[in-house]
């Protein structure tokens, strides 16, 4: 493979740029493999990468319905953070971490890392002990978290509306200085990029129609482009894991619903941290080109729909104006919508299921994004080895059934309000 | 905006209801001995079809009732509404 450098850029640059590789190959599906990735999002391509890398498997196929990058990996707000209270997931996204802080040197490709800081915003004294109680479990896990008061805020981050007579006034924050943003194609190139050179075959337009079980245990899928056996098999499809699940007569705890992320006309440089609003659901942070990406609310009720609705997003900007007056002077440059893969008690699960040689890696809520190396990692430690890593033991599917449920936000079952 | 028919107020904009999920999970039957997988699937198993979708809302800002709502997750046509106790 091709190495991407200065020097590289400047050599092909006396060439015209003709000379370049492509990035991954475009092959035909082979007969059998000893792994398929049913998904070739941020997870799926993260999977078959540490597959390759980790446990030298490298007969592995990525089978995508659409192309790469056009699912939740090229739609989420690009925000890393490992800002949890519970163990499970502290520790979890936390190895996350790590690996985004190596990630642009070990792909070789430059996801433009930029651990900025994230500042949750406090409303209440209420929140402001929630805050100081959960970034205590954050540094008894190893987490830098930091709590800010109002003035420590307002030095930080000056253009928030810290006006006496609002509704939702700032009393503080939580602040994970090493959480951040991550150029998120650059993320699904990079892994893509690794996988193929690595032999992993990266299948796109390829859609699952149905599974081959034998005696409890997986032998293949049926796509759109014919039948390919393989020993094992791991879904990672977020939002469309039920339709899968529903192939296989599995019904799992999971929900899918919509959510929305918008951007607005490029600007100068304001924001220099990503910030939540801690009286609702929205965040914002200005990208490298200027643009503030912002996010906030699901739509509310199950969708497929893969588009958003507008009182929804009326809302969600509603409260970023409360939190960020300026940006009602702002043009919105673009609205998207993705489907998340909500499951019950807000956290992940990344398992074996009942059916010999099929692995479950779905459930991420809108958190997924963040979670892209560390998901792969487990997710690829999980196949491999056909056992759990003890990153991912809490993740388990009968977690519902056992009741060791990770419920960080308390919320209950409703999904559509987490 | 969806427009959700409400069976005793009429026609209205969705942001007067709000959503109460899946319409056909069952709880199990009261004073009876429930095992645990019974409880499990009624908490938190569900189908979430792509496509027609029996859900409830409730039309928290109008009449106060719950409703049930047969709407597409993909397209959000809505095909039917009816009042919770009825069957769609």
């Amino acid at each position: 493979m091709q190495k991407y450098s200065v020097f590289s850029l400047i050599k092909n640059a006396f060439k015209g740029h003709k000379d370049w590789e492509v990035a991954w190959k475009d092959p035909t599906p082979k007969a059998e493999y000893d792994v398929i990735i049913i998904g070739g999002g941020g997870h799926g391509l993260a999977t078959a990468y540490y597959l390759a890398k980790e446990h030298n498997i490298r007969n592995v196929a990525i089978v995508e319905k659409g192309w790469i990058g056009g699912g939740n990996v090229g739609r989420n707000t690009t925000i890393l953070r490992s800002n949890y209270m519970h163990d499970e997931n502290g520790m979890f996204y936390e190895k996350g971490m790590d690996l985004w802080k190596s990630m642009s040197q070990d792909l070789n490709f430059n996801v433009m890392y930029s651990p900025r800081g994230i500042i949750n915003l406090a409303h209440s004294d209420a929140q402001m002990n929630a805050y100081a109680r959960r970034g205590n479990s954050m540094k008894l896990n190893g987490i830098d978290a930091v709590l800010l008061g109002r003035e420590e805020v307002k030095k930080l981050v000056p253009v928030l509306d810290f006006s006496e007579n609002v509704r939702f006034p700032i009393f503080g924050a939580l602040m994970q200085p090493s959480g951040g943003t991550a150029r998120h194609d650059a993320v699904a190139w990079g892994y893509a990029r690794q996988a193929d050179s690595m032999g992993v075959d990266i299948i796109q337009h390829c859609e699952v129609n149905g599974f081959d079980v034998v005696n409890g245990k997986i032998k293949g899928i049926k796509t759109s482009r014919g039948n390919i056996k393989a020993k094992k098999i791991g879904l990672c499809v977020a939002g469309s894991t039920s339709i899968l699940a529903d192939m296989l007569n599995i019904t799992l705890p999971i929900e899918t619903h919509l959510l929305q992320a918008c951007v607005s006309e490029p600007i100068k440089p304001i924001l220099d941290h990503v910030v939540t609003f801690g009286a609702g659901h929205f965040y914002c942070s200005q990208s490298d080109k200027g643009e503030m990406v912002m996010g906030g609310d699901l739509d509310g009720y199950n969708s497929y729909a893969q588009r958003g609705n507008l009182p929804t997003l009326q809302h969600v900007l509603t409260e970023g104006i409360a939190m960020l007056p300026f940006l009602s002077k702002l043009k919105m440059l673009r609205t998207w919508g993705g489907i998340m893969d909500m499951s019950m008690d807000g956290s992940p699960i990344i398992d074996k299921t009942h059916i010999g040689g099929l692995y479950l890696n779905c459930g991420w809520c809108y958190g997924g994004f963040k979670a892209t190396p560390v998901s792969g990692w487990t997710f690829a430690h999980t196949i491999a080895q056909d056992r759990v890593h003890e990153l991912n033991s809490g993740f388990s599917l009968n977690r519902f059934n056992t009741g060791h449920l990770i419920d960080e936000k308390g919320l209950g079952t409703k999904t559509w309000i987490s | 905006m969806l427009h959700i028919k409400c069976p005793h107020c009429g026609l209205r904009s969705q942001n007067e209801f709000s959503y109460g999920g899946d319409g056909t999970v069952k709880r199990p039957e009261l004073n009876k001995e429930v095992p645990d997988k019974e409880w499990d699937t009624f908490v938190y198993l569900r189908k979430s079809p792509r496509g027609k979708h029996i859900e409830l809302w409730h039309h928290i800002s109008g009449c106060r009732q719950w409703i049930k709502v047969e709407r597409d997750t993909a397209t959000h046509e809505i095909f039917k509404t009816s009042k919770a106790n009825e069957d769609i």
